[in-house]
């Protein structure tokens, strides 16, 4: 019995091992360095630097910007997931391995690629301005913009708004739907008494998944947004990388920890009414 | 009879070219326990869900208490359906799931309250208001489910094979509390099932489908004592289905013997298809009976014993009281009442399902 034990503790030892080394050691790191100064004493300057003018406007910026990008992709994705989830529908029309695929190709493509493709697209002589001119009509200024910005999170995040809620919606009982609508409930009351609940979950998660990327990502403002608009996750990255200050960029890691961890909390809470009575 | 509520007149629909039903008419009368009974792929749920408005028929026309609702959408039509694996909403407790209909109708609080009292009393669930579906038993949420369907006082109630998934014990407590719900209620019942049992126990009608056509419709006796053809006969309940040859009227040649019965209009010398139910078949001492054989089968059934006769070149299945060990010489004797006169098959689907298979 004990042989037993021992023998399952060695085998989990690799993924122990693997926890530890890369993501309990780093998450340390980041504390220790957050925590203290270049002499290494406690300190809680790191994290409070957050307050300061230009960081307090960047952490704005970012939560702005991604709770846009997340209201957007939710707004484009509900609908797509419910043409993907219609089974009648594309048996009828025999669509849906097409509309997969035209959803999926893009992401075959590296993310940093394909944010460059936009740069090109929306640079002031880029290729779409290229083809207003030829026809003269007036250019598109949004390069170096935080529109251009949402552009390229909504772009780059759509799926996963798509795919977490497309998952709750095939999972609905088909006759769910039928009794719903046999009870005297049309097109629009269907939906929102009994589809849009029980897909609520799938809801949750897609906003979960686009919204922490999108607030912590760094390369998407730097390539759309030039270095005009900074970003949390660009003061973070330069702290790292252009100044060398190891201390204030955890510190303010940790601060952006706190809205991820508060955005986790929030969905937790609303899962579980999700999974519990709504109406 | 009652008078007629709903007329399904030339239904017909086809699945990727597939043809569920073929020119079906129908007649439902009002306060009638009707079933569609037949085998799967027969075209009874197509029938129920035409009529629950989730299907519209490629061609024919659906009347209700004498308009057309071909075209009418479910939410408009006054029936409510119980479908086969209750569908109740998941993420409601089941007072709400009750309330759902009557919410979009926008009844007063009082009402509603006072109709979820009620269904869940007809139902025998008073005080699961606060339930959730999946904290209920099947048979639990199947009764929920007709307490969420009632409450909408519909004209009439369909039913997609509400006792599937129980249990056989379960199932039979079922049938009596549907055939009570039926009578306190006073509405239509359509009635789906391939369960022949089932649809003896609460039936006023049955109608017996396969492969698209209506083969016979009738009261379960009616059914059940004078099958129309060899499928009818051999889906509902055992039967022995023999070749005979109609003599004349009243006398039939059935294994090269003379057996005396009491249907006319055959012709002479037609040959005809003769059913014989197992319990019809009375076993006597050699000599007594019409046609000689013996018993090569013998198993205990509870109520009756069932023997397998091998008697003029043809296995006779016999249910009976009293018990012949095998090996006895017997002879077989059939009242003329209990014998059974049909037309040969025309098409394939009025043929008995074992030849079929064969």
């Amino acid at each position: 019995m004990k042989n037993h034990k021992l023998s399952r503790q060695m085998m989990a030892a690799p993924y122990t091992a693997w926890i530890i080394l890369f993501i309990v050691v780093p998450l340390g790191m980041v504390f220790y360095y957050g925590l203290t100064d270049k002499t290494g004493a406690f300190t809680l300057e790191n994290v409070l630097d957050i307050m300061s003018a230009e960081h307090a406007k960047a952490l704005w910026y970012a939560l702005g910007l991604s709770l846009i990008s997340t209201l957007i992709c939710f707004l484009l994705a509900y609908p797509l997931a419910m043409i993907l989830a219609d089974r009648e529908g594309n048996a009828k029309l025999n669509r849906h391995s097409l509309i997969l695929l035209i959803f999926i190709l893009p992401m075959w493509m590296n993310f940093l690629l394909r944010t460059l493709a936009w740069q090109t697209l929306l640079e002031k002589t880029g290729v779409i301005n290229r083809i207003l001119e030829f026809f003269h009509l007036p250019s598109l200024q949004i390069i170096n913009t935080p529109y251009a910005i949402i552009l390229g999170m909504v772009y780059n995040f759509l799926p996963f708004m798509v795919l977490p809620i497309y998952n709750a919606l095939v999972k609905i009982d088909p006759n769910v739907i039928s009794a719903a609508q046999d009870l005297g409930a049309n097109r629009l009351q269907t939906f929102l008494r009994i589809t849009f609940p029980l897909s609520l979950g799938g809801v949750i998660s897609g906003i979960t998944m686009v919204f922490i990327p999108a607030l912590t990502t760094f390369v998407i403002s730097k390539l759309l947004g030039g270095s005009k608009i900074l970003l949390i996750g660009n003061v973070i990255e330069e702290e790292f990388t252009l100044a060398s200050n190891w201390h204030l960029g955890s510190g303010l890691s940790i601060v952006l920890m706190l809205f991820i961890i508060l955005n986790m909390v929030v969905s937790a809470i609303f899962d579980k009414e999700g999974e519990g009575n709504m109406l | 009879m009652q008078k007629e509520l709903i007329n399904l007149i030339d239904i017909s629909k086809s699945f990727t070219k597939e043809k569920v039903l073929d020119e079906l008419n129908l007649n439902i009368h009002e306060n009638e326990f009707l079933t569609l009974l037949g085998p799967s792929g027969c075209g009874k749920t197509t029938t129920l869900r035409i009529l629950g408005g989730f299907i519209t028929p490629d061609s024919g026309r659906v009347m209700f208490d004498g308009q057309d609702i071909t075209n009418l959408p479910p939410n408009l039509r006054q029936l409510n359906t119980v479908f086969q694996k209750y569908a109740l909403f998941p993420h409601m407790n089941i007072a709400d799931n009750i309330a759902f209909g009557l919410k979009i109708k926008n009844k007063s609080k009082s009402y509603i309250q006072d109709k979820i009292q009620y269904a869940l009393k007809l139902v025998n669930l008073d005080g699961y208001e606060k339930r959730m579906p999946d904290s209920l038993s099947g048979g639990q949420q199947q009764r929920i489910a007709i307490a969420r369907a009632i409450v909408n006082e519909p004209r009439v109630l369909l039913l997609d094979e509400p006792l599937g998934a129980l249990d056989l014990k379960l199932r039979q407590d079922m049938q009596y509390e549907l055939i009570r719900l039926k009578n306190e209620l006073g509405i239509t019942f359509v009635y789906v099932t391939h369960d022949q049992e089932e649809a003896l126990t609460m039936s006023d009608t049955i109608v017996v489908m396969n492969q698209g056509y209506i083969q016979q419709i009738g009261t379960p006796e009616n059914i059940y004592n004078e099958p129309e053809n060899a499928f009818v006969a051999d889906f509902i309940g055992d039967s022995n289905i023999i070749d005979g040859i109609m003599l004349e009227d009243r006398l039939v040649a059935i294994l090269g013997a003379k057996f005396a019965c009491v249907d006319t209009g055959f012709g002479q010398h037609t040959p005809v298809d003769v059913v014989i139910r197992p319990e019809d078949v009375e076993l006597v001492s050699p000599g007594e009976g019409t046609l000689p054989g013996i018993v090569t089968h013998l198993i205990f059934k509870g109520v009756h014993y069932e023997m397998e006769v091998m008697a003029g070149g043809f296995e006779w299945l016999v249910h009976s009281t009293s018990m012949f060990a095998v090996g006895t010489q017997v002879d077989i004797r059939v009242d003329p009442f209990n014998i059974q006169i049909m037309n040969k098959p025309e098409s394939e689907d009025e043929e008995a399902v074992s030849l079929e298979e064969s």
